[in-house]
């Protein structure tokens, strides 16, 4: 397992004529060169003719409306073409939004007066460069009514109502108040974790014009397709009368799945001014207008015999959201699927408040929902006087706890006994406050959990070219993660043929309907297409057409005819931490992680994945959290001075790796290793914290402030 | 951003000329601050006169023993001057705890001691700050001030100086050395900065249009044995929390000499008289290490989200000088 084989070049030039498969085969990025030597171009690096540029300006209430916009000042700077706001945008069909979450408000940009949260676009500013739309914006006079807000986030508020369902139903399996009342230990306990924002390091940038009829775009997202649609809706357009393109993307982390405010308004100001506008947000705009994990407040309770055998698993979560958008943040989950129990319920309810809307954001629902139930399993262990590894061996199931459908894959177990073998787990005294280090006190923890798996309708056209090269389109996107360079192995298997004999053709709307870069879920949906594709087009070729011969499949048929069964990837996540009473500071001093996410095409790619979502959550254990000043209502530290996540050097030695795992209802093998690497390491953290001081960490980040010590 | 003129000085007198009669003119360095705020809109100046060709550059050894650091001397260079880290050990520390490699590289020593605060509300120019805009208010008090004074701060202002090279320069009594058109002047580190009061917009003594050329540090006050200790939310590129500069002389379990000062609790360094003055004479433990640092945080006024900085202070200072006599 931990063997880690020759490196091939991105290229694959090398290897051409080789027989070996290239799934499984570790390989540097395809477009590695590039990005490394500055040729790699984002959207906000292609050039466009007779280009101009749009300045956001954003609301400085949190809530009321606009009384009056004063553009002469702006209209008399250097440059300036024009100025959009709710007078004058072009309006947009209120319907538009997602397919699970339905209708968006927060596509509603500048139609009208009303402010619900601090950030919000209140108009652009057109110029023939940035800076000088930038110093239009900056003149620009808007001036407000300003109504009472609320940003308190509670679970008793009283406009709190439950969750959209789209995600399943509540679990309401046996009964969990005679099982907690049958329990000789029990855990009831509340935890909360604070809003976070995705902080991709590519600011979100956009460029729309008008070709005739056709809507351009190219846009920094995770979803050509599904955002090329959004748009079409918004401003109604057939969707053949839309396409959005982009090449490389530096990172989305779930902000750049949905239609963005940078393409909204630029294709506003292209529709206005007759020319191609392109809308870099600032960092502090994309902090204050794009969108931002919810703030959550988790009750959990459990009930196990002395034994460890779980009776109870009832887990009630509430999480904010805006008032413009619906969203689920679903904590609650794994709680339905990770431990056998006698009865488990979830709850989940939402609070509408005035803040930014929420959205996906690294590991959306799992990372703050197993936060919560894998730190109540350790304060379990901790009442039970168990090992708490032992408690999760225990509660093996043997099918869905809630739903009695068969496990596809289920290797949680080893990911717990490989990681506590390679942790050096074994013969750990449980009792906390009793390693120190000079004046540091150290601890270990180990948390795991599951994340959602499945394959999304995609489809992919591949064309037999003359050459004897095979050119395979797929609406697919490289946010970073290694997607394309996956894709070309994924085809080179599928094809029977050398990687050098693949063209890849992803990032174009065009295409056609192909799944997003989001949800752990993209190369899975993606390869699956490739596979199909491959399949139909080389029993085409047998007859020995003429070339070139293209084909195009597409995947709904097969995914919705796969059985209904539980499929999830697994991790778990040991740490060691050293904390100093007199500071409060928290050190991470290890991380090891294993996981069992399918096949793995890539070992390079995935390590790197997995290390990186480690590290994220080890920055939502200690850092991460959106900070709102309760009188203005906005975010304080909208930028990444104020907002902390970890440094390099806050980073130890991770080990990342996989356990044998293949998903039997994925023709690949696969499941989407994207997210699982970020869960379970928040709570394997706190869970250390608390074996090195003694004290108990409900609430995210672990603030040095709340472990300073008298 | 504003439009500017901007020019380059190649001479001390050319400088101070070229801001002469200009109310709205700054000197620009390192720029790693001022062209931050200069981006935000919080500073505005009609005219940049970059003083980084001056020949004010280096740290040399006067012939009374005291090190001299010109001001345009970069927080790299100073952090990795030899005698520095050799007799001034903690102002190296401090430096190097500061910032990142590439902004130290940028940074100039005259620069650091003028930096602004990292006040949220500053930045931002639709809050309330009496510090940008005398008289209108601060929007911190009622607000989020987490990271804000405790010591010193009045209800005008609670903001806090970021410096981490400061500290240690008011730990080794650092004289302030410039120039006017009227002539040369000195100002003690600690008359340097000014007292908050109602007037948090005036942050030093430094008279107007004066250009700082050096800043020197008296051979009497090396301490070899100086450290410094910062904390804050992550293990680098944040500013401090609380941090502590200290030197301690002990001599048959007595103190014999004591410094301590404090950076994050205050709109300025923050020399501990106070707790010095206890411990002078009396015997090093972490007891009376504890104590001292109690009686210096005695007048502390903390707010509603920052009450932890009294006891991180004092633990800080107790660790600090406890690792020292150790």
């Amino acid at each position: 397992m931990n063997t880690h084989p020759q490196v091939l070049d991105g290229t694959g030039a090398e290897i051409s004529g080789l027989s070996a498969p290239a799934i499984g085969t570790p390989r540097t990025r395809v477009e590695g060169r590039d990005k490394v030597s500055g040729k790699a171009r984002y959207a906000g690096d292609i050039p466009i003719e007779r280009l101009a540029h749009g300045a956001v300006v954003t609301a400085t209430i949190a809530s009321g409306r606009i009384t009056a916009i004063d553009p002469s000042a702006t209209l008399a700077s250097p440059g300036v073409i024009g100025v959009i706001d709710h007078r004058n945008a072009p309006r947009v069909d209120p319907e538009a939004g997602s397919p699970f979450f339905g209708p968006d408000g927060q596509l509603q940009l500048l139609q009208d007066d009303q402010i619900a949260h601090g950030g919000w676009p209140v108009a652009l500013v057109v110029a023939e460069t940035h800076e000088q739309a930038r110093a239009g914006a900056e003149r620009l006079r808007v001036s407000y009514v300003e109504q009472p807000h609320d940003i308190a986030f509670s679970p008793g508020h009283p406009a709190a109502r439950p969750a959209l369902s789209a995600f399943g139903p509540d679990a309401n399996k046996g009964d969990l108040d005679a099982e907690l009342a049958a329990s000789a230990v029990v855990v009831d306990e509340s935890y909360t974790t604070p809003a976070q924002h995705a902080c991709a390091m590519e600011p979100h940038v956009a460029t729309a014009w008008l070709e005739g009829a056709v809507l351009r775009g190219i846009d920094s997202n995770q979803a050509p397709y599904g955002i090329a649609a959004q748009l079409a809706t918004l401003f109604g357009k057939p969707l053949s009368d839309v396409r959005v393109q982009v090449e490389q993307v530096g990172g989305g982390f779930g902000s750049k799945t949905g239609l963005g405010p940078q393409l909204i308004l630029a294709t506003m100001a292209t529709m206005l001014f007759h020319r191609p506008v392109r809308v870099a947000l600032t960092r502090e705009e994309v902090f204050l207008a794009t969108s931002a994990r919810p703030r959550t407040d988790q009750r959990v309770r459990l009930g196990a015999d002395r034994d460890g055998r779980l009776r109870a698993i009832g887990h009630e979560a509430a999480f904010e959201i805006s008032g413009k958008s619906e969203f689920i943040e679903n904590c609650v989950e794994i709680a339905k699927t990770l431990y056998a129990a006698d009865a488990i319920r979830t709850r989940l309810n939402v609070v509408p408040l005035n803040i930014l809307p929420v959205a996906s954001v690294r590991a959306p629902g799992t990372a703050p929902g197993s936060f919560a139930l894998e730190s109540a399993m350790d304060e379990l262990a901790e009442r039970l006087d168990m090992d708490p590894l032992d408690l999760r061996r225990r509660n093996e199931p043997e099918v869905g706890p809630v739903s009695g459908l068969p496990f596809t894959s289920r290797n949680f177990q080893l990911c717990l006994s490989e990681g506590a073998r390679q942790f050096g787990w074994a013969g750990r005294d449980h009792r906390p406050r009793r390693r120190r280090e000079g004046h540091l006190l150290i601890g270990t923890g180990m948390a795991g959990t599951s994340f959602f798996t499945t394959a999304f309708p995609s489809s992919a056209t591949i064309t037999a070219e003359q050459d004897g090269t095979f050119t395979v389109a797929i609406a697919a996107i490289d946010i970073g993660t290694g997607a394309r360079t996956a894709l070309h192995a994924i085809a080179a298997d599928a094809l029977r043929v050398g990687w050098d004999r693949i063209r890849l053709r992803i990032g174009d709307s065009a295409i056609g309907p192909a799944w997003q870069a989001g949800g752990s879920l993209g190369t899975t949906s993606w390869g699956w297409a490739i596979v199909a594709a491959a399949r139909d087009l080389l029993e085409q070729l047998e007859s020995g057409p003429a070339l070139p011969v293209s084909v195009t499949s597409d995947t709904t048929e097969e995914i919705m005819s796969r059985p209904h069964r539980e499929r999830h990837s697994y991790s778990a996540v040991f740490a060691e931490v050293a904390v100093d009473p007199a500071t409060g500071e928290v050190r991470v001093r290890r991380l090891v992680g294993r996981f069992a996410v399918g096949r793995v095409v890539n070992p390079l790619m995935v390590r790197s994945q997995l290390t990186g979502g480690m590290i994220m959550g080890l920055s939502i254990a200690l850092q991460e959290e959106v900070v709102r000043d309760e009188v203005s209502g906005r975010q304080v530290n909208a930028d990444f001075a104020g907002y902390h996540f970890a440094a390099n050097a806050d980073v130890p030695f991770i080990d990342a790796d996989f356990v044998e795992d293949h998903e039997p209802d994925d023709p690949l093998g696969m499941k989407g290793p994207g997210e699982i690497g970020t869960v379970a390491v928040a709570a394997a953290i706190a869970n250390a914290v608390w074996h090195a001081t003694g004290k108990r960490h409900r609430e995210l980040p672990i603030r040095l402030d709340r472990v300073i010590e008298d | 951003m504003k439009e500017f003129a901007y020019s380059r000085a190649t001479a001390v007198h050319d400088a101070l000329t070229s801001v002469v009669g200009q109310e709205n003119a700054r000197f620009l360095a390192g720029g790693t601050n001022l062209v931050d705020l200069m981006k935000r809109g919080v500073e505005t100046p009609d005219r940049l006169v970059d003083v980084r060709a001056l020949p004010l550059d280096g740290v040399h050894e006067a012939r009374n023993g005291d090190l001299v650091i010109g001001a345009t001397t970069t927080n790299s260079d100073a952090a990795a001057h030899p005698e520095i880290r050799r007799r001034y050990p903690a102002l190296s520390q401090a430096v190097l705890a500061g910032a990142s490699g590439q902004l130290r590289n940028m940074a100039t020593v005259a620069g650091n001691l003028l930096q602004r605060t990292r006040c949220a509300y500053f930045a931002d120019l639709s809050s309330a700050c009496n510090k940008r805009v005398p008289g209108s208010g601060c929007a911190a008090v009622a607000g989020v001030h987490h990271n804000h004074a405790i010591l010193g701060a009045s209800p005008a202002c609670v903001a806090t100086s970021p410096s981490d090279m400061a500290v240690p320069m008011m730990l080794f009594d650092a004289v302030v050395h410039y120039e006017t058109l009227d002539g040369k002047g000195e100002i003690p580190i600690s008359r340097f900065y000014r007292p908050v009061g109602d007037t948090p917009h005036l942050e030093t003594t430094l008279p107007d249009g004066a250009l700082i050329t050096s800043v020197t540090l008296p051979s009497a006050a090396a301490g070899e044995r100086s450290r410094y200790r910062k904390v804050r939310e992550r293990a680098s590129y944040a500013f401090a929390t609380v941090s502590v500069a200290a030197d301690l002389v002990v001599r048959s379990g007595q103190v014999r000499e004591v410094r301590i000062a404090l950076g994050g609790v205050a709109s300025h360094p923050w020399r501990a008289r106070i707790a010095e003055e206890e411990l002078r004479g009396g015997p090093a433990t972490p007891e009376r290490f504890r104590a001292a640092a109690e009686a210096e945080l005695s007048a502390a006024k903390p707010l509603p989200h920052n009450g932890y900085k009294l006891r991180l202070a004092r633990n800080l200072i107790q660790s600090v000088l406890t690792e020292i006599v150790h």
